[in-house]
């Protein structure tokens, strides 16, 4: 049994047949070919495979595809412009060496994004909060922290 | 914050010195970075692993029918499938075979491996197979493995594999599959005669890697010929080991690695390929697998280690003697095992100046996970237990531990190891910057301790590299190197490094990810290894590139000779200039064509392990902890590390890789631990198993940079982000002891820091 399951994908409508039992990762990653989105732990422990939904977070090997019927998915793909310029957030994380191997930044870049359009000005400690359901295992989180709140000032400052 | 010293001025237009962004961090920031298991090829299947349930058993039979007759399933690999070719692998001993046959060893071992049109069919047909096992008693821990009586889990002779690169290997005696020691000076007389004589037994767990990616492959049979895209840190090795397993000329093996999601060791040597490649053999298709946490936490780990030690000192601090047992538990099959056993040797004198040393350490079998490498492996082992000890006889001598490791320290040019390579970096100008970053001297409030350690590891493995860089017609440049990107930066620092040698901007060279049909040949990624030794190999080939444009400028100003200036991608000279793509163009005629240097790095004399190391790593930490005696929490308030990188080709790169390593050695010294019971791997989960978490960020992190131009790398470099790790986890372990808590056993979790600051005895024994 599948589903026409319909949603929009970094702003562009998408239509897919689903099984019901299948993740909205697995569909973004296999199906849309969508393969920024990470497959990490599938069990909700690492945040790899973060995307928002309708502009929340959540980690997507943990939630049906068909449950974003009608709904708006943002992935990695969809954060920088769709002339491949990077998001003031983006920039932040390539200034201050918060890539490394890069396999936990896309799920890092989806839980910033998000703190950052609730709180425009993060403490530390809350930044430290958003982001402690994405693992890294490289960085040493200390670039990753400094780019977030370096982004947040800079997109104050227009 | 990073403090670099000595104080370094990076000129105008220079490459190498300066914190460019990295080159692949667009890619990855814009989620179009590829990693194996984003890949796929043409009429691919997904395979999947059935798992032994059980840690030692005899297989009795195993019957695929139900699962071959499932829709969508088209083979089904057993160890009957590759009794055609000699099935055994393991660079340093040929003791694994690539599906069990006959009889299985650790919980996890792969008994057989389904090839599906779809990952869920595959899936679904492993719960299909049957297999009847009759289980065999369990070697569970070093102790049961040691013991008189034990069951053996390997018996047959050593198979030496074609890289341990240790000389001869032993035979096994009983369940020790490789000894490595040394004795210098008179040890026993030393100890009699001693004023202060420490001794203890200390155990350091075993620990899972975590890279963030799981170890994913593709196989691909084509044309008599075998691709892989693997997740592989060593990509040359593991086309030697395929190539001989599945008995093919080196030339007919391919293996292709695109990004790694992280590898510190895990995917250092052949891991995932063996039983892919055999799959797909057997399907007729390609075929990819793509483990799961759990799978991978069983595919290699970090040794679980117990150590004897005894330190002997004169009652003024002087160290005078040292003695050394250590035995590692490498579980069921060797995998690195050797290797580890020996540099961790090496490391338990520590790098302090001995009337004698006698250390003798062994590499164990036991019916758990196998074991292999995991950054700063050995000295991670064994270095918090001798300062822990060096901190002992500083109390008992009334001394401070700076000082104590001031007078005792090795200077540069002394001998660590007789015929090894003399030490060739300032420890004592390294200790004192980092008690000053971590403030050592600073008042203590209760409940503080302060440690402080320092270590050296033998790094670089064996010295064979080799580069090549092109320059093309328009004047951007490729670097051709078989050293795999994993996450430290070595495709942005190759560029710096070419950059430099050709004058022009790092931003216009590309570095791409080994193809072992194109790129020439490298020994490892690992052993902080790449920057000193790839990078060398990088700069010699695009000091080729340079020779050939100076030549071409030498027809253009015949008058020049020497006073050609390269510069900012041009060639000068008297206010004349011309670019290289005019260059290039003025050799080759039209536009077109290539300037092509090569360059390679070799052993100068036999590149054994004793000759070794290629440089010494320095391990170096401080850590300032808080201990609450009542919960038994202890929380890492600052810790301050030193990269003695001779040159810091991108300091930022270096400031990353030692935040990395401080993060690890947090987790390590409090947090992580693969808990065994039986041969049962009990938190086989993230959930279970924790690693550290952004929370776990401590308040201050101070890196120090230092660059004495000491290393034998590019422009005096020598390699980082290792050293840090043992650094951090004995100056974690040093400082709880400062604190007033017992310290003799890792990770210092609650429970046991709780128990021992009670005076408590220890939970009982693991099973
Ligand atoms: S893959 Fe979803 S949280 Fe790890
Ligand atoms: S950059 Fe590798 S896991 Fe975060």
């Amino acid at each position: 049994m599948r589903y026409e399951t319909s949603f929009r994908l970094n702003g562009t409508p998408v239509s897919v047949s689903v099984e019901p039992s299948r993740t909205l990762l697995h569909v973004l990653r296999e199906d849309l070919g969508m393969t920024g989105t990470k497959e990490g732990c599938t069990d909700s422990e690492c945040g790899a495979c973060m995307v928002l939904l309708d502009g929340e977070p959540l980690n997507a090997c943990s939630y049906l595809a068909v449950q974003a019927d009608g709904r708006e998915v943002t992935t990695v793909e969809g954060l920088s412009a769709p002339d491949g310029s990077l998001s003031a957030l983006q920039r932040a994380f390539l200034a201050h060496g918060g890539v490394q191997c890069g396999f936990c930044t896309p799920g890092m870049l989806i839980s910033a994004t998000a703190l950052l359009a609730r709180d425009p000005d993060p403490a530390e400690e809350t930044v430290r909060a958003a982001l402690s359901g994405n693992l890294c295992r490289c960085t040493g989180y200390q670039g990753i922290v400094q780019a977030v709140r370096s982004a947040a000032a800079e997109i104050r400052e227009g | 914050m990073t403090i670099r010293t000595p104080e370094r001025i990076v000129g105008e237009g220079a490459q190498v010195g300066r914190s460019m962004p990295r080159v692949d961090a667009g890619e990855k920031l814009r989620g179009e970075a590829r990693y194996v298991g984003d890949m796929s090829v043409p009429g691919m299947l997904h395979g999947k692993v059935l798992r032994s349930p059980f840690p030692h058993a005899r297989i009795i039979s195993i019957d695929v029918s139900a699962a071959l007759a499932l829709p969508g399933v088209v083979a089904v690999l057993t160890g009957e499938d590759t009794l055609d070719i000699d099935p055994y692998w393991g660079h340093a001993i040929k003791d694994r075979p690539i599906v069990a046959i006959g009889e299985v060893r650790f919980v996890g071992e792969p008994v057989a491996a389904v090839a599906a049109e779809d990952e869920a069919t595959a899936e679904a047909a492993l719960a299909e197979i049957v297999v009847e096992y009759e289980e065999l008693p369990v070697v569970g821990t070093l102790d049961d493995a040691l013991a008189a009586d034990a069951p053996l889990v390997h018996d047959g002779p050593i198979r030496p594999g074609l890289f341990h690169g240790l000389g001869t290997l032993p035979d096994r005696d009983g369940n020790i599959c490789y000894r490595y020691g040394f004795e210098r000076g008179s040890v026993d007389e030393v100890f009699e005669q001693a004023e202060i004589v420490v001794e203890g037994e200390y155990t350091f767990p075993g620990v899972y890697q975590y890279a963030m990616e799981t170890h994913s492959v593709i196989a691909q049979w084509e044309g008599g010929e075998v691709t892989l895209w693997a997740t592989c840190q060593h990509p040359f090795l593991v086309r030697a080991e395929i190539a001989a397993l599945f008995d093919l000329p080196l030339g007919r093996v391919r293996i292709i690695v695109p990004y790694l999601g992280g590898g510190f060791g895990s995917k250092s040597y052949t891991k995932m390929e063996p039983i892919t490649v055999a799959l797909a053999r057997k399907a007729g298709r390609p075929v990819r697998i793509v483990n799961r946490v759990d799978e991978s936490m069983v595919t290699t780990r970090r040794h679980g280690a117990k150590t004897w030690m005894r330190t002997a000192a004169d009652r003024s601090g002087r160290l005078l003697a040292r003695e050394a047992r250590v035995w590692f538990d490498t579980g069921a099959y060797a995998d690195n095992g050797p290797r580890v056993t020996a540099t961790g040797a090496d490391s338990a004198p520590g790098p302090y100046r001995w009337s004698g040393v006698r250390v003798e350490a062994s590499c164990v079998h036991t019916h758990t996970a196998p074991s292999g490498s995991y950054r700063a492996f050995g000295a991670s082992h064994v270095q918090w237990a001798g300062e822990l000890q060096v901190d002992e006889v500083a109390r008992r001598a009334g001394i401070d531990p700076v000082e104590i490791r001031r007078l005792n320290l090795l200077t540069p040019g002394e001998q660590v190891r007789p015929g090894g390579k003399p030490l060739d970096a300032d420890l004592i100008g390294d200790i004192r910057k980092v008690a000053d970053a971590l403030g050592w001297d600073e008042p203590r409030e209760p409940g503080i301790g302060r440690g402080i350690s320092v270590g050296l590891l033998a790094a670089g493995a064996h010295p064979v590299s080799s580069a090549i860089v092109r320059l093309e017609a328009d004047g951007e440049a490729i670097v051709l190197v078989g050293s795999t990107e994993m996450g430290q930066g070595q495709r942005t620092a190759f560029a710096q490094i070419a950059a430099e040698v050709l004058a022009m901007p790092a931003e216009r060279i590309r570095c791409q990810g080994t193809d072992t049909r194109f790129t020439p040949y490298d020994r490892s990624t690992g052993a902080s290894r790449s920057t000193t030794l790839a990078g060398l190999a990088v700069q010699r080939a695009a000091a080729e590139v340079r020779a050939d444009l100076m030549e071409i400028a030498g027809k253009v100003w015949p008058d020049a000779g020497d006073a050609v200036e390269l510069r900012d991608g041009a060639a000068w000279w008297k206010g004349e200039r011309r670019s290289y793509p005019e260059l290039i163009a003025r050799r080759f005629g039209l536009s077109g064509g290539q300037l092509i240097g090569e360059g390679g790095v070799h052993p100068e004399g036999t590149g054994s392990y004793a000759e070794g190391p290629v440089f010494w790593e320095v391990c170096i930490g401080a850590a300032e902890v808080h201990v609450d005696r009542e919960t038994g929490v202890v929380s890492v308030r600052r810790t301050a590390t030193v990269a003695d990188v001779g040159t810091a080709i991108n300091p930022l790169l270096v400031e990353r890789q030692d935040e990395g390593a401080t993060m690890q050695g947090i987790g390590n010294a409090l947090l992580e631990e693969m808990v065994y019971r039986e041969g049962m791997l009990l938190n086989d989960s993230l959930l279970d198993y924790r690693i550290p978490t952004i929370e776990d960020l401590p308040p201050e992190q101070v890196c120090v940079i230092v660059e004495n131009a000491d290393g034998p790398g590019p422009f005096g470099a020598k390699g980082c982000g290792e050293g840090a790790f043992a650094g951090i986890i004995a100056a974690i372990a040093t400082a709880v002891a400062d604190a007033g808590v017992r310290v003799d056993e890792l990770p210092l979790t609650p429970e046991r820091v709780w128990r021992s600051s009670q005076g408590q005895p220890k939970e009982d024994a693991k099973g």
